[in-house]
């Protein structure tokens, strides 16, 4: 079957009066219809820059380098603008980190709701009266289990708590028919418990929507419990690929297995060593395999030359390491 | 006042705020106590009241009542009114290593200061020598850091300067507050590790605040829970994980995101979350939780619970456990 979504060998940088960033450097990744992948790294790996490539939403000063975006078998990189915003429109919806920053403050929640459902097109007239809009709109809410979506309709998104502005955003997203929803870490500013049951609403819709997703995550614990498979990513490299059990039990990639360890366990199993060094400088990255300077069982080629991002084994499971290629 | 083992007891702690909606109650009439060498945890979610706890106790806010004796002496007021032997003796770290640390100073003047202040060396040659040997205690090589500024320096590193600060004046008792939550998790284990053998070569006691059971539980030999500026459970961490018995205490352990089959199965399965914590201008009479409670009953809405010794050292705020 053809994948939804295709990046392959992204390259991005931008340009800043320090130099060049030299950000994505060979990112792959493939969506298929009705697949949850979860991407996992640091911060400043490039998780977030991966997924606005996919939008094109970067900030003016990206320039893209190399690599290749397919969504349902279009060039995304060669769109113009009238083809991005209809698939912005009517494909793709992201949900980002920080929902206080992601809703317009001066307008009201109800308005807000309107906008995206009016302009999603997915209504075949393209017209609709203001009773309908609202009707949606309570719909919507609804959706995402907010108590009194009355009320909330009329309220501007600071009279509400975190939780709830996050939710709104959820609901914004998926209240109009959809193929692909990406959430960038949509969980990071909540609180456990509130975490726990923005989550478990996700996973709801999504499954009752039979939506594609991108889970940007890391934390390596919220992403465990949501995703089919999971992605690596390490200073601009997708760098390991699995299936979710797979890859928390089998990790190949000695940065995976260095971040698996240094995560605190709910049973107490004490503290790793964490992992030595601090990430790439994008300015000046390091020759060959990014990972090297902090790798213990970094060799001579490590040095020289930037691994391929191969299958090791018969499950699917992808690599980006020297241990693991045939040379 | 009479001697005993504690190095600080916390009673009645209560901290209100003033603002224009109204009486916002942060910490209202906690208890607890720290002993020498130990690291006691302080837990819940934003707003719990964590923070304000660690600050009333350096004395970065004065209590609004309750008293807080540290070594045998009432410190219940602010820092500016301490004993400057007293105020030597406690340091915290605080969350953000960003706007915690001075961007203009370099690592060396940010290290240096509480050693000036308190007159902890006599000479130039002393200060330079104290300040690359609290470096070399947080594992940042003195000759590469001393002349760097925060901006040059990673979220770890500055996290270590910060530590590095705290333990200057040679402290028996340090506030850790989410030291680690503004870090990767990576890094958050090479920090945790500084941390944890700074406690066994200085013996110090750690107040570590964090709103992470995974973190708390690789930590502290005591937890405390809060929930909206009360304490409702108190364990030594190794029962607390087995037997948690506050329905609060079971809601967050049960909303941790965990990795392995091991960690799923410590978690309680009766309770999962629900609900959102209430303002703290007008909390809920009665037990504070039963908004969100799914075993609340008529008592809970009226009477507010006290604290039920269940087994030795473990102490729980909850009507159910009265019974």
């Amino acid at each position: 079957m053809e994948p939804l979504l295709e990046v392959k060998d992204l390259r991005i940088g931008f340009k800043t009066y320090m130099g060049k960033l030299k950000v994505l450097n060979g990112v792959n990744l493939t969506v298929h219809q009705g697949e949850k992948v979860g991407i996992i790294g640091e911060s400043g790996c490039g998780k977030t820059t991966t997924m606005r490539a996919i939008l094109r939403i970067l900030a003016t000063n990206a320039v893209i380098d190399g690599g290749d975006i397919q969504f349902r078998g279009n060039d995304v990189l060669k769109m113009d603008k009238k083809e991005l915003t209809e698939m912005r429109r009517k494909s793709i919806t992201m949900i980002f980190q920080d929902p206080t920053a992601a809703l317009n403050p001066v307008f009201k929640v109800g308005d807000l709701l309107a906008d995206v459902i009016k302009f999603s097109g997915s209504h075949d007239s393209g017209k609709h009266s203001k009773k309908e809009l609202r009707e949606k709109s309570i719909e919507a809410l609804k959706e995402v289990a907010l108590p009194d979506p009355e009320r909330v309709l009329d309220s501007y998104p600071f009279q509400l708590s975190g939780g709830m502005r996050q939710r709104i955003c959820i609901a914004m997203s998926l209240s109009t028919a959809k193929d692909l929803l990406i959430a960038d870490e949509p969980t990071t500013n909540l609180d456990v418990t509130i975490q726990d049951q923005v989550l478990r609403l996700m996973k709801n819709l999504v499954e009752k929507k039979n939506l594609s997703v991108i889970l940007i995550s890391h934390a390596l614990g919220t992403v465990s419990g949501t995703v089919d498979t999971v992605y690596v990513m390490y200073a601009g490299n997708m760098i390991e690929a699995a299936e979710t059990k797979e890859l928390f039990s089998n990790p190949l990639h000695p940065y995976t297995k260095g971040l698996l360890k240094s995560v605190p366990k709910l049973t107490g199993a004490g503290f790793s060593e964490g992992i030595r060094g601090r990430i790439a400088d994008y300015i000046n990255p390091p020759q060959g395999c990014r990972f090297h300077p902090r790798c213990d069982s970094a060799f001579e080629i490590c040095r020289k030359e930037n691994p391929q991002f191969l299958e090791v084994d018969a499950n699917n499971h992808k690599v980006a390491c020297w241990l693991y290629s045939k040379r | 006042m009479e001697k005993n083992e504690d190095l600080l007891i916390v009673e009645n702690l209560t901290k209100h705020f003033k603002t224009s909606f109204g009486v916002v109650r942060a910490v209202d009439e906690i208890n607890f106590k720290v002993k020498p060498g130990e690291t006691f945890g302080l837990v819940g979610e934003s707003g719990s009241g964590k923070s304000t706890t660690g600050y009333v106790i350096m004395g970065i806010y004065t209590p609004t009542s309750g008293k807080i004796i540290f070594k045998d002496k009432d410190v219940s007021v602010h820092a500016k009114r301490r004993p400057k032997y007293l105020k030597r003796d406690m340091a915290i770290v605080f969350q953000d290593p960003a706007s915690s640390l001075n961007p203009a100073r370099t690592v060396k003047d940010i290290v240096e200061t509480p050693l000036r202040v308190h007159g902890l060396a006599k000479n130039r040659d002393e200060l330079d020598k104290r300040v690359a040997e609290l470096l070399e205690a947080v594992e940042l090589p003195p000759k590469d850091f001393m002349h760097r500024r925060p901006r040059d320096l990673g979220g770890g590193e500055r996290q270590a300067v910060a530590i590095a600060r705290a333990i200057a004046t040679n402290p028996s008792f340090i506030v850790l507050d989410e030291p680690t939550s503004a870090l990767d998790v990576s890094i958050q284990a090479k920090i945790m590790k500084v941390l944890m053998r700074l406690q066994r070569e200085l013996n110090l006691s750690y107040l570590f605040i964090t709103h992470d059971l995974s973190l708390m539980r690789n930590v502290s030999s005591r937890v405390a829970i809060m929930y909206l500026a009360k304490i409702v459970e108190f364990a030594p961490t190794a029962v607390f994980f087995q037997n948690p018995l506050h329905p609060y205490t079971q809601m967050l352990l049960s909303s941790v995101p965990v990795l392995t089959d091991e960690e799923e199965q410590l978690k309680p399965k009766e309770v999962t979350s629900r609900g959102e914590v209430p303002s703290a201008i007008n909390p809920p009479p009665g037990c504070r939780f039963h908004t969100r409670c799914p075993f609340a009953n008529e008592i809970c809405k009226t009477k507010e619970p006290t604290f039920v010794m269940v087994e030795p050292d473990h102490y729980v705020a909850c009507h159910l456990m009265s019974k």
